[in-house]
Formats: structure tokens, C-alpha cells, sequence
């Protein structure tokens, strides 16, 4: 019965956690707009949260390709992107093009890492409205009046 | 909570930022100097940043691994009265151009600006994730 309340939760505190990676991402990304050679990273919101949700899609490897996975025979071994084989997924990386070319080789680009900052800004307070209202919709149904 | 690492991202490129502003303050106040400490004139100075990893994937900060110094020669001028003219007469100024330290300075405000734009935004999220089920 509580598993019943609480699954809605846990997709929106998912989604939470990966708004909240994501923020952090682009803050690096604009930390380091002035270092040389720094490659601007970010990941592909959506396909994230099918992953972390366990909702993989069919028509992803579709147009991504399939998705392979290297083996790890040894506890010590890490995945594809440079994290200790079985702890938490951490989601796919993409790397950016330099959006115009420049002697130090860096990509970050600042319009779009701000543009990107403050949509994920917007996007992390309505998820966080969401898990207001929905805890609000459960202490209505909880006290029953 | 991965949020509050951004403090850290953030912090580390504001202190690296303001370190090359003190640079590009210093070579500004030297940009007349004929000599300096060692006799010899003042050199231009230039930070060099390198990306830090802080801990989980994705998040790099930014730290200051060396200042170097610009090895072009100085400005020339002939003034066979200075003090510290040559034997042929020539007196040699630091070699920092103004024009380009100005681009740094402005270069490096606004990446402190941005820097400290994001904290607010960063701490602001906190504020309401703290509150997360106490609305009404």
C-alpha cells in the first residue's frame, strides 16, 4: 500500500537527482570557460531518465545504435565513463564541438552553457513543485477532509 | 547531495579568476617600470589555468598551475639622460601591452561574474529543495 503512495515520488525524486547532476555538470562547464583544451560535457536529459527509471526504450537503439557495454571481470575495472563498474549508473556523456573555432581548443560556449543553466534552473523548481503538490495531494487524502 | 559540490566547481574558478586579476593588476602597475627587484625590467606575467577534478564524474573545477613569464624583450626608448640608460643610450621598459591586459581584465570579470551568478542560482535551488513538503 505505502509502495503504492510513494512510486510517483521516487520518479519525480529521480528526476530531481539527475536536474541536480545536471546543474552541476554546466557549472563546470562554466567554471572552466577560460581553461585550455577543456571540453564542454552534457547528457541527453531524456534518454537519462528512461535509463535511472528503468524505462529503456525500444526505439533508442534505434537511432543511437546498441548500446554496448564492457565487460568488467575485475572489481577494480571501470565503465565507459571512468566510474567504478557496478555503483550507481551515471549517465551517458556528450562531449561538445566548438561552437567557433579558437587557438586554446576549449568548447565551452558560454551562450549556450547559460542558456542551458537557467533552463535546467526552471525545469529543477518545477520538478521540485511537483513533489510539493503531489505531497500535498497525500496529506489531503491522508487526513480525509 | 550532489548540488553542493557546485560551490566548491564554483568557488575554485572565482578564487582562479581574481588571481588573474591580481596578475593583470600587477602587470598594469608595471607597465612603465624600467626596473625591477632584480634590476632587470619587469616582465609581463600570465596565469595558466588547468582543469581539477572534484571528486564525482562531470565535475571539474579550475585551479591556477603556474604564472609564466613573457620572454619578449622590452620596450626600447632612446633617452641618454635617464639613470638607468644603456651605454647606447637606450633605457628598456617592461614588456606588458596595456591594450591586451585590458581584454584580460574585462575577460576575467565577466567569467566572475558568471562564476558568481551561478553560486546564487546553485544556493537559491538549495534554499527551496530544503523546504521541499512544507508548502501549504
Amino acid at each position: 500500500m505505502l509502495n503504492r503512495l510513494t512510486d510517483s515520488l521516487n520518479f519525480q525524486a529521480e528526476a530531481l537527482s539527475l536536474r541536480s547532476e545536471r546543474q552541476r555538470l554546466i557549472a563546470s562547464n562554466i567554471a572552466n570557460a577560460d581553461t585550455p583544451g577543456y571540453v564542454a560535457r552534457d547528457f541527453d536529459f531524456a534518454t537519462a531518465l528512461r535509463q535511472a527509471s528503468g524505462q529503456g526504450s525500444v526505439g533508442d537503439s534505434a537511432v543511437h545504435g546498441p548500446k554496448l557495454t564492457m565487460a568488467a571481470s575485475n572489481g577494480g575495472h571501470l565503465n565507459r565513463n571512468g566510474q567504478p563498474v557496478g555503483g550507481r549508473d551515471q549517465p551517458d556523456m556528450n562531449y561538445a564541438l566548438a561552437s567557433q573555432t579558437n587557438l586554446d581548443s576549449n568548447t565551452v560556449d558560454m551562450d549556450r552553457e547559460r542558456a542551458n543553466f537557467a533552463d535546467n534552473t526552471v525545469r529543477y523548481e518545477a520538478t521540485l513543485r511537483f513533489i510539493n503538490a503531489q505531497v500535498r495531494t497525500l496529506n489531503t487524502a491522508i487526513t480525509g477532509q | 547531495m550532489s548540488m553542493f559540490k557546485i560551490f566548491n566547481v564554483a568557488g575554485s574558478a572565482v578564487s582562479a579568476q581574481s588571481q588573474r586579476l591580481n596578475v593583470v593588476a600587477s602587470n598594469l602597475a608595471n607597465a612603465d617600470t624600467v626596473a625591477g627587484p632584480d634590476r632587470a625590467a619587469y616582465k609581463a606575467r600570465q596565469v595558466v589555468f588547468t582543469t581539477t577534478p572534484m571528486g564525482e564524474v562531470g565535475t571539474a573545477g579550475v585551479t591556477v598551475s603556474q604564472v609564466t613569464e613573457d620572454a619578449s624583450p622590452g620596450r626600447r626608448v632612446h633617452d641618454p639622460k635617464h639613470p638607468q640608460a644603456d651605454a647606447e643610450g637606450y633605457v628598456t621598459y617592461s614588456n606588458v601591452n596595456t591594450v591586451e591586459e585590458m581584454v584580460n581584465m574585462i575577460s576575467a570579470s565577466r567569467s566572475y561574474q558568471n562564476n558568481i551568478e551561478v553560486m546564487n542560482t546553485a544556493k537559491s535551488l538549495l534554499m527551496k529543495t530544503l523546504q521541499m513538503g512544507q508548502g501549504s
